[in-house]
């Protein structure tokens, strides 16, 4: 029970601050925006062809938005050495890193379905006919997303190039997940329901989400304090 | 006595691989569909099952030395990753020579194309983490996990792509119940991929020295500057 305890009082404590500042929540959203507008200039898309691509412009979308939250993440306890205090005070380390991790899902989630209907009344593409499975995927790709870019923001915390090495360690890391999130958000919005080959995608999400999580837990100690 | 074995493996090497080129290109004769471009898998398939091997022994390595904090095997770690990146720069290469003869394009976006592709990423990744570490055990620790999560990666990579479009020919090999090549054309392939395994113990042993002098010299700085 304890271990839990720590999780949500840290996650509360990072979400508070965040919704206070909205520094990483305002930066992220501009920046999808921005992403959504310029894809329409670079490409001009019919609308047969933008649900097409559908799923792997959203993706584009999170992740790049998702590297900018993410870099935020552990730099922010940097100032006044809060790190330091929040690694010596009596709360293990994979709890640490869970309620990181879940302020960055809640964070990224968050974004993601302001862009989401965003996307649908730029674009024309009617987003709802399959919301249930759309959730699933959301839920299965943006713990991922902030399983890898957590464990990666903890590991470049201290680094010349932070802002650099991150999204060069994680993109490569995510291809996997976030070619089992683009085939089936593309599938789901074009109208195709989960079925045969798209329940294997589902479970490759499922299995990397598992995976990371349980070896991010496993290193995390290593990460932090070695 | 570490020279001497460099130097014994180095002429032992050379040897072979002298030899091989020799039987490779005047004595193997050309295949019946490809013509004389088939004689780069002599060198694409070894030096990718060098790279992916390489990787695996790098992983090991990393997590040996998290286990015992010996900074030998975050040498050994970092040479043989650096190695098996070069190796799997020549299968990218030579792969990508093959296919715009025979295929007619440079790449094509096949399942073993994009996980090897993948992985040059990941492991490339690595390097440059640990060039952006100063403090060296601050570096082994971080650079040992990022191996650990990067191999695991390839492995899901590898897994997930096989579902997409495969265009890559299967295996030949008849170890990997191939079978799809003459033994007179499959023998050269072994013993060239001795002479590329020599070749990469022999560069992993030569970055592995060079580490230590980088280590000593790095020590005496500090030493030099406790004063």
């Amino acid at each position: 029970m304890g271990f839990f305890h720590h999780v949500w009082t840290i996650t509360h404590k990072d979400l508070r601050s965040e919704l206070r500042t909205k520094e990483a929540l305002n930066a992220s959203l501009a920046f999808s925006m921005v992403i959504l507008v310029l894809f329409s200039f670079a490409f001009d898309p019919s609308a047969e062809q933008i649900k097409e691509f559908s799923g792997g412009l959203l993706w584009m979308v999170y992740s790049f938005a998702g590297a900018l939250a993410l870099n935020r993440s552990f730099a922010r306890e940097v100032h006044n050495d809060c790190l330091d205090a929040l690694i010596a005070s009596p709360i293990p380390p994979a709890a640490l890193f869970l309620r990181k991790m879940f302020a960055n899902f809640a964070l990224l989630f968050a974004v993601e379905l302001v862009s989401l209907p965003v996307f649908g009344l730029f674009y024309g593409v009617p987003w709802t006919g399959q919301i249930g499975w759309l959730l699933v995927v959301l839920v299965l790709g943006t713990w991922a997303l902030s399983v890898i870019g957590t464990l990666f923001s903890a590991l470049t915390i201290n680094l010349r190039l932070r802002e650099l090495m991150l999204p060069t360690l994680v993109y490569p890391m995510m291809i996997p997940a976030l070619m089992a999130c683009m085939t089936l958000t593309s599938d789901l919005l074009q109208g195709i329901p989960v079925t045969g080959e798209n329940y294997t995608w589902i479970r490759l999400l499922v299995i990397f989400d598992v995976i990371f999580t349980a070896l991010s837990i496993v290193f995390i100690d290593t990460v932090l304090i070695g | 006595m570490r020279d001497k074995i460099l130097f014994t493996l180095a002429t032992v090497c050379a040897v072979i691989l002298t030899w091989n080129i020799h039987t490779i290109f005047a004595e193997v004769p050309d295949e019946l569909n490809q013509g004389a471009i088939f004689r780069i898998i002599y060198f694409h398939v070894p030096a990718n099952i060098l790279a992916l091997s390489g990787f695996g022994i790098g992983m090991i390595c990393s997590i040996i030395y998290l286990f015992t904090k010996n900074m030998r095997y975050d040498s050994i770690a970092e040479g043989v990753t650096e190695v098996s990146l070069v190796f799997a720069t020549i299968g990218l290469i030579t792969g990508s020579i093959w296919g715009r003869i025979i295929w007619g394009v440079w790449w094509a976006w096949d399942v073993r194309l994009t996980s090897f592709l993948v992985c040059w990423l990941i492991f490339a990744g690595y390097l440059m983490l640990r060039r952006a570490i100063e403090e060296p055990i601050q570096r082994a620790r971080l650079s040992a996990v990022v191996s650990v999560f990067g191999t695991v990666d390839a492995y899901i990579v590898w897994k997930s792509i096989e579902w997409y479009r495969n265009q890559h020919p299967g295996p030949v090999l008849s170890i990997r119940n191939g079978g799809g090549m003459a033994p007179g054309m499959e023998a050269p392939l072994y013993w060239n991929l001795l002479a590329l395994f020599l070749l990469s113990v022999i560069l992993v042993m030569v970055r592995m020295r060079q580490e230590s002098f980088a280590r000593e010299i790095d020590s005496l700085r500090r030493e030099a500057h406790s004063f």
